[in-house]
């Protein structure tokens, strides 16, 4: 046999080195979203597994069933629209929220000694790193009308009766808060400590005030990183499921829980499919920003994206 | 600068409120839940008495500790898994330069790190009933089926932490073993890998930590006979108060805290040398 020439092992050995990563990917997310989006358009039907098949040979004739009622249920049923509108409010008002209390965080913390960072970003992370869901679970002692915030606010005079607020959508709204802040905090973060801090100066310099300074020179520049953790926090909180089942009431309509219900306890797959296929078609848009985000702060980095 | 130290004050001031509210905000109810997992009573709403109680039925609780051994199994098998397949795609993202379907690649890499958990659990089922269909394999749910899911989950995180770290480093070493002719690989293995060591463990924790934590994609990927730690947790705390789930919160929360906290120092003082 004749030896390959070096550069055709090298390239070979180049794409031996590239593949399997992707192969793992490609199997276990992408090919299983394509059958979710294949038996979307299912029926249901009794049996293992419980929907029909898409494309079925019989006498020869290759007979395609696709099954559009989940789809025509999804966009007639009011619920269903509701639950859509709902789960986007939901996902916005805490980003905003996320934006509001995790913005000033990011900032000071960035302006803070070397040494006081890191500690205040570990006191950031460590939450992250402990349960979410033991996590959440301590806010239902907290907002109970039993609970630590009621007896607290009752013993100070401040109120005559509980507040309800357990099992209601405001306590949706502080545990998705709580739970996804450090997620804003931290991509912002490493953007506000990067900020080259002469373009401030020179606009100290030049007569900006204060607030003027912040509003038309760090505002905008730490823009990526308000993007990047607003997508962090809206593209999971809207099909978050755990937090609006555990401190949510039952009218708290979210589509990761009208699709938990369809699976799990109408076992209607397709619908569920169904569900979840609109659900990835509406997170889109935010997905392409941000992997587009992704790789802007990848190029940006050292070394860049050139090839070797 | 005289403009500076005139907005010192009121700056100083809002930094406080600011960072005080916020932190108190995360920490306030890990405290709450601490405290409580030694009240005697039952009830999570008023104090009765100083008690180890709940941590006494903790480890008499069955169910709890064979779940839990389950989930640190897993946990295991799942960090290791994704720190092999994590760094290797976070190398090839961070050295490999651009290739054909560079965007489908990064793509896929970043895309569990945002999307719900719900997607990631639905398709990955369906995607095992399916083959289970066509071949035959795999019977029924598992270990092996909730391993997948969050190796799959997992690659993303260790992907992003690694190729970053990867970027930082100085090249010339890496460079320098190759003139010297030594193959792609050993390069890989005697000069990057040592390098980035304190990397991959916390790659390795990161990954263990989220895998002990997940319960919506171990509800889909879950068998009979198969219940993890957040699964068994879930279906207690879901309908309302546990205290043997404070206690169990507090031991955990403790055992990570210290963990990261120890890191922390560690890292800290190899940055400060």
């Amino acid at each position: 046999m004749k030896p390959m020439p070096a550069w055709s092992r090298r390239l070979l050995s180049r794409r031996l080195a590239i593949l399997p990563p992707f192969l793992w990917m490609a199997l276990f997310l992408l090919v299983p979203f394509l059958l979710v989006f294949k038996i979307s358009f299912a029926d249901l039907r009794f049996g293992i597994p419980p929907y029909t098949p898409l494309a079925q040979l019989e006498d020869y004739t290759l007979k395609l069933g696709l099954h559009l009622n989940a789809y025509y249920l999804l966009f007639t049923d009011s619920l269903y629209i509701a639950t859509y509108l709902n789960s986007i409010k939901v996902a916005a008002v805490t980003t905003l929220c996320c934006a509001l209390i995790g913005y000033p965080m990011a900032y000071y913390i960035a302006q803070s000694s070397p040494r006081a960072r890191n500690l205040l970003l570990l006191a950031v992370v460590l939450p992250f790193w402990t349960s979410l869901l033991l996590r959440v679970y301590a806010w239902v002692g907290i907002l109970r009308n039993d609970g630590l915030l009621n007896n607290f606010l009752l013993w100070l005079g401040v109120i005559d009766t509980p507040l309800e607020i357990y099992r209601t959508d405001l306590a949706v709204y502080i545990g998705l808060v709580y739970a996804y802040l450090p997620f804003f905090i931290l991509p912002l973060y490493a953007n506000l400590v990067k900020l080259d801090r002469r373009l401030l100066e020179a606009a100290y310099d030049l007569g900006a005030r204060p607030f003027t300074a912040f509003f038309k020179v760090t505002l905008p520049l730490s823009l990526p990183g308000v993007i990047a953790g607003g997508m962090l926090v809206f593209i999971p909180t809207v099909g978050e499921y755990v937090i609006p089942e555990m401190l949510g009431g039952a009218d708290t309509l979210m589509m990761g829980r009208i699709m938990w219900t369809e699976f799990f306890n109408n076992t209607d797959w397709p619908m569920a499919a169904a569900v979840t296929v609109v659900m990835v078609a509406i997170l889109l848009v935010p997905l392409v920003i941000f992997q587009r985000n992704q790789l802007e702060q990848m190029n940006a980095g050292k070394g860049g994206g050139d090839a070797a | 600068m005289p403009a500076k130290g005139g907005v010192m004050q009121p700056d100083r001031t809002l930094k406080a409120i600011a960072l005080t509210l916020g932190y108190a905000f995360l920490y306030v109810p890990i405290a709450c839940l601490m405290v409580f997992s030694f009240n005697d009573s039952a009830l999570m709403t008023s104090w009765s008495g100083f008690s180890f109680r709940w941590y006494l039925e903790l480890f008499n609780d069955r169910a709890l500790l064979s779940a839990a051994f389950l989930s640190l199994k897993i946990a295991a098998l799942t960090a290791t898994a994704a720190v092999i397949i994590g760094t290797w795609s976070g190398y090839v993202l961070a050295r490999m330069g651009r290739f054909r379907g560079f965007t489908l690649y990064i793509g896929m890499l970043s895309a569990p790190l945002v999307i719900p958990e719900v997607v990631l659990g639905i398709s990955l089922l369906l995607l095992f009933v399916e083959m289970g269909q066509l071949l035959g394999w795999p019977q029924g749910n598992g270990m092996f089926t909730i391993w997948v899911g969050h190796v799959t989950l997992c690659v993303a995180y260790v992907a992003i932490v690694i190729q970053s770290r990867i970027r930082d480093l100085d090249r010339s070493l890496e460079e320098a073993a190759l003139d010297l002719g030594a193959s792609p690989t050993r390069v890989f293995f005697l000069i990057t890998v040592p390098l980035i060591a304190p990397a991959l463990l916390a790659a390795w924790l990161l990954a263990f930590t989220l895998s002990l934590d997940d319960v919506v994609i171990a509800s889909f990927l879950s068998g009979p006979g198969y219940t993890t730690l957040p699964l068994e947790v879930f279906s207690r705390v879901r309908l309302g108060l546990k205290p043997e789930i404070n206690a169990l919160a507090t031991l955990f929360i403790l055992v990570v805290g210290i963990f990261v906290i120890v890191a922390n120092r560690l890292q800290w003082r190899g940055e400060a040398k």
